[in-house]
């Protein structure tokens, strides 16, 4: 559920992906097939697993390093996004009870275990989905989708949706608004609501008449332009696959366990 | 002898409902002048402008540019003649940047790429609006949205520029720039607006409609110092015809 | 009801990916058909709506709490099913990427459970058999129906996921009641703002593809039927990919053999006697110890070393 800050937010991504870097640069089909990758692997890794997830950490912190994006805005939005993950996990410490480590006086049990599963795996799979698009735009991963295969269509649907996002936001908010100076704390009956939401639907009908008469007027017959082609280079193909072995190693040894070996194996 | 850039022979419009909107215009544009459409609210300007695209079809009647019928054979045509700006800039910037949203036109035509790429920084330079290029539009001032706007439509070439309240909603800067701007251009302009002062400063004709009919049509000046049409068709008159209002001395400094 | 990847296996959210993406595709080609019209600004546009409206609350008269519009069953109404199909995507992508408003793993599972059941089950079988003569009530149950079958949808894929540790029965307890309210506002918002247009701007209800809902109903129950199949076949290996994965590497996931040595001489060594190691229920589980929690922590550590060496190195770099 958003907010009426959404529309800061919409921007603010972008704005970060307006910024010039390495990770900046690549091409953005490399950035959406790691970052698909990224996500399975964490997503493969079993409930009871925390440690050995924890190189994956790497990726994220990787691309924000060389992309120059700071994690202060990142933070807040993942931090947004946890209230239903934490209600739905907070259940595991309290079903699955069986100890599974004891330091001292303190007993940690499976439950609390794969609950620190989930807050890993969601920072993880969250923080890598905004970075993809702080560093790609939005638009920059609506092409590298359709590069890649994505219908047309559905990437030209999702081109208008952001274009007029903005403004719809914008005047949902006027709208919603102007209802609550004159509504004193009371919450909209669906009938208001209805009438608040149409007149904001007749509105966007005939705003969506309009851009089409706009297009037809600079000779638009049916078929969209299509877009500019994307370049490929070593780079990208580097970057992939570096990044695609690191996460199968990480998924098939433990390494934060090995690491561990070599510390407490060490002189003693 | 050739043809006027634009002839309209009892151009009439009602509505599914029977309201007339245009009640039979008949006039004539030649080329290079710069016209503008005045009127009250409700006059009938947006309804005539949208059938010198083809948008609307009339009811009667009938519009000629450069002598080819404006009907749906030639409406391709006509779109490349006939380049028209729409009151609201957000209607007409759709594209994910603006570079693309000025290529679209020209895409449309047909255009191999580095032509394409040709217009589209021609366009752009035209309304101080390169440094623009790779911006989206949700990012724009509202000054810079309307001369992207013009943009998108000067890509295409047009013969005429046909544009609807061009200076609504620009502050003092935005509406001077623009001004300036389309002093410079050399197209055949059709001008409806509610700024008189625009119309001072930009226009050599004024066509005043009033309830869908044409009323006057003649030199702005001559026109605004009829105060008994204004009256008839709700409007004021300009403040660059204004008297001062402390010591009284009468209006009559030539804007330009 | 946005399922986040936290919760989603790669199995089940494999599988939703394909059922929604296979009904997506035939979507698009039904609305890029109509693009002469001007229906990708329209689409789109509508698509921004529905996003835009979410932000609203209403109150649900008679509960005390609030709902909002979801739109899948206004956009079935505007657009028919394939295109409001398509617009219900385009705004669950948006709030993922942006709002972490659902995963992307879990996309498909959210798109099946927020779109292809309002649309293509509810939308058919509820709403288009009652909109002749009872226009809101079918409304309103078809709200009604296509929350609560997507929320069972969402207690049945975390479940098959396996990662949270729900007991069926009392997710379902938990999820259904509250879904059925958000549903009975959606269904009562959805039948107002219909009311609103049929006042206001009637030929807008006009504009939908004239219904081929028998159609529309089948690929619902086809999907449904897919998508159930799917995912039971795919937990029928449980930890599936860790399964493969450590028949591929032929060793236990959690690898255990250097930690069982550094842990014994740890134990030789220990500060605190009297650590123990405490035994597993579950077979799959492997052990944990002291020493992989370290690694973990060094291993973050690590990380967070080599992002500050990263970034001191960039900032010296930095183009001008």
């Amino acid at each position: 559920m958003l907010g009426p800050d959404a529309y800061l937010h919409l921007g603010a991504l972008d704005a970060l992906a307006s910024g010039d870097s390495p990770v900046h640069r690549l091409d953005p089909r490399a950035k959406v097939l790691t970052t698909a990758l990224f996500i399975v692997t964490v997503a493969s890794f079993g409930r009871y697993e925390v440690a050995a997830m924890a190189p994956l950490a790497l990726f994220p912190a990787v691309l924000m390093a060389v992309g120059d994006i700071e994690a202060g805005y990142l933070g807040r939005r993942i931090l947004a996004a946890l209230p239903f993950v934490l209600l739905v996990g907070a259940l595991n410490p309290l079903l699955d009870r069986a100890p599974a480590l004891r330091l001292g006086l303190l007993t940690v049990s499976w439950g609390w275990i794969s609950f620190a599963s989930i807050l890993l795996r969601f920072a993880l799979t969250v923080g890598a989905a905004l970075i993809l698009v702080a560093t790609t735009s939005f638009d920059g991963v609506c092409l590298g989708m359709e590069k890649l295969g994505a219908p047309r269509v559905f990437t030209q649907q999702l081109g208008f949706l952001y274009r007029y996002a903005f403004l719809l936001v914008a005047e949902t908010t006027r709208l919603a608004r102007a209802r609550t100076l004159r509504a004193f704390g009371r919450k909209a009956a669906p009938g208001e609501f209805a009438t608040l939401a149409g007149q904001l639907l007749v509105r966007t009908w005939d705003r969506a008449r309009r851009v089409h008469v706009a297009m037809l007027a600079r000779g638009f017959n049916g078929a969209f332009p299509a877009r500019a082609a994307l370049a490929w280079d070593a780079r990208d193909l580097l970057f992939t696959v570096a990044w695609a072995s690191v996460f199968a190693a990480v998924r098939i040894w433990n390494l934060p366990a090995l690491l561990a070996g070599l510390v407490a194996g060490g002189p003693g | 002898m050739t043809p006027p850039i634009l002839e309209a022979e009892d151009l009439a419009y009602t509505y599914p409902d029977g309201t007339a909107a245009l009640r039979g215009l008949s006039f004539r544009i030649e080329a290079g002048q710069s016209v503008a459409l005045i009127g009250a609210n409700g006059a009938g300007k947006s309804t005539l402008l949208l059938h010198l695209n083809g948008t609307a079809s009339p009811t009667r009647g009938g519009l000629r540019i450069t002598g080819l019928p404006v009907v749906k054979a030639n409406l391709k045509q006509i779109r490349r003649l006939v380049g028209m700006v729409f009151q609201d800039p957000d209607d007409q910037l759709f594209m994910p940047t603006v570079a693309e949203d000025v290529a679209f036109g020209p895409i449309n035509m047909g255009l191999a790429p580095e032509a394409v790429a040709a217009r589209v920084r021609n366009a752009l330079g035209e309304v101080d609006a390169l440094p623009l290029a790779a911006k989206p539009a949700y990012r724009l001032s509202a000054g810079e949205k309307r001369r992207v706007a013009i943009a998108t439509v000067l890509a295409m070439e047009p013969a005429i520029l046909v544009m609807d309240e061009p200076t609504s909603g620009l502050d003092s800067r935005g509406r001077r720039h623009l001004i300036d701007l389309l002093r410079a251009f050399g197209h055949t302009k059709i001008i409806a607006t509610h700024d008189l002062d625009l119309v001072l400063e930009l226009c050599d004709r004024a066509i005043v409609l009033h309830e869908g009919a044409i009323v006057a049509d003649g030199a702005p000046r001559t026109l605004f110092a009829d105060s008994g049409l204004l009256a008839t068709c709700h409007l004021e008159l300009p403040l660059g015809m204004q008297g001062c209002p402390a010591c009284g001395r009468p209006g009559s400094a030539d804007p330009s | 009801m946005h399922m986040a990847d936290a919760l989603v296996s790669p199995a089940v959210g494999g599988a939703f990916w394909a059922v929604s993406s296979l009904t997506l595709y035939p979507c698009g080609r039904t609305t890029a058909r109509r693009a002469a019209e001007g229906w990708g600004p329209l689409t789109g546009v509508l698509g921004a709506f529905v996003f835009a409206i979410q932000m609203i609350n209403f109150s649900i008269p008679g509960t005390g709490s609030s709902g909002h519009l979801g739109g899948g069953l206004l956009l079935a109404i505007l657009l028919g099913p394939q295109a409001a199909f398509l617009t219900l995507a385009s705004v669950l992508a948006v709030q993922a990427l942006f709002f972490a408003d659902g995963g992307l793993l879990a996309l498909g599972c959210n798109l099946f459970n927020m779109g292809l059941i309002p649309l293509f089950v509810a939308f058919p079988l509820v709403y288009r058999p009652l909109a002749a003569r009872h226009r809101t009530a079918g409304t309103i149950l078809a709200g009604v129906a296509a929350l609560t079958l997507g929320a069972v949808a969402v207690a049945v894929e975390t479940r098959l996921s396996g990662i949270a540790a729900l007991p069926f029965r009392a997710f379902l307890a938990a999820l259904v009641p509250i879904h059925m309210a958000i549903g009975l506002a959606e269904g009562l918002a959805t039948a107002a703002l219909v009311q609103f247009l049929r006042q206001a701007r009637p030929e807008l209800l006009a504009e939908a593809p004239a219904p081929r809902w028998r159609a529309a109903a089948l690929v619902g129950l086809l999907a449904l039927g897919t998508g159930g199949l799917l995912s039971w076949a795919a937990s029928r290996a449980p930890d599936g990919l860790e399964w493969a994965v450590a028949r591929v590497t032929a060793t236990e996931p959690t690898a255990t053999d250097p930690v069982h040595r550094a842990l014994a001489r740890a134990q030789e060594a220990a500060p605190m006697p009297g650590y123990a190691l405490a035994g597993s229920k579950a077979p799959s589980r492997g052990q944990t110890s002291l020493a992989g929690v370290l690694g973990g922590l060094l291993t973050l550590a690590l990380v967070a070393l080599v992002a500050q060496v990263l970034r001191r190195f960039r900032k010296a770099h930095a183009r001008p």
